[in-house]
């Protein structure tokens, strides 16, 4: 178990490592997500297999979908059929792959070895998260909520187009002239 | 109590927060200095959750369902904030976007 946890860090490491120099924004997205997977690892043989799920599927699942929405509207670069084929080549998607290998065969050797239960790793699991975050920590899921709708609302607002609005003095000017 | 010792996973939280902080100071890409803010983010809900697993408490799993919803929020309106500046200034570079000094 303890190798698992520092294979996992070296992963997490060089991935993100990856993420902060590389060039290409969704090549770098690649990698966060990779780094994602790894931390996700260390949250499971930590005893915390509720939340290595929450981060699978918010973080790499939701908000890097949200970059990846927001690159492609941004479509960024003026040769971006090029940057396309370029995603082919195996050069791009191979470390990677090697990375995400590596995690897959440490996470069947956790379920295989079945040591979870027999170390002394205490699982700490959604039932007794969930009594905790509605027990003592129903004002903060409340606040959360309303930072939540808040966000949306904000969203909304600065992505919405807009059509143009002139001052009511400019307005008055226009209606003068004409 | 877990198996590995929990230096070495608050050694690793601090690391990733350096890397997320050293991409905000040298990439001049805001897409690339909001994923480092994310990377942020995520070192500090890992150095909660292993805290809370060393001592067998739900507090740090908690705390990083609330950074999670967080981080949620302010990718969604950081996001909206970049297509809006880049409809303005047809640039995502934040050396470009200087009117306010000129």
């Amino acid at each position: 178990m303890n190798i698992i946890f520092y294979i996992a860090a070296l992963i997490a490491l060089i991935a993100t490592f990856r993420v902060v120099t590389h060039k290409n924004a969704v090549h770098a997205l690649l990698y966060l997500v990779v780094s994602l997977l790894a931390i996700s690892v260390i949250f499971f043989i930590s005893g915390a297999p509720f939340v290595a799920a929450l981060e699978v599927i918010v973080y790499a699942g939701a908000i890097m979908v949200l970059f990846v929405f927001a690159i492609v509207m941004l479509n960024l670069g003026e040769d971006s059929i090029q940057r396309e084929a370029n995603l082919l080549q195996p050069g791009v998607w191979k470390i990677p792959t090697i990375l995400i290998v590596i995690l897959l065969a440490e996470l069947i050797y956790v379920f295989a070895s079945n040591q979870m239960t027999a170390g002394n790793v205490r699982i700490v699991d959604a039932a007794e998260v969930s009594q905790r975050l509605f027990g003592g920590y129903v004002l903060a899921v409340e606040m959360t909520g309303i930072l939540l709708l808040s966000g949306i609302v904000g969203a909304y607002h600065l992505g919405r187009e807009k059509k143009r609005e002139y001052h009511r003095y400019l307005q008055t000017n226009e209606e003068e002239h004409e | 109590m877990s198996n590995f010792p929990l230096e070495a996973g608050m050694i690793l939280a601090g690391l990733l927060f350096l890397a997320g902080l050293y991409g905000v100071m040298i990439r001049r890409n805001i897409i690339f200095m909001l994923m480092s803010v994310e990377i942020m983010f995520n070192a500090a809900g890992l150095a909660f959750v292993l805290a809370g697993a060393h001592h067998g408490q739900a507090d740090g799993q908690v705390m990083l369902i609330f950074i999670l919803a967080m981080a949620a929020a302010e990718v969604a309106v950081g996001l909206a904030l970049i297509l809006q500046m880049y409809k303005l200034n047809k640039t995502i570079d934040t050396d470009a976007i200087s009117q306010l000094r000129d």
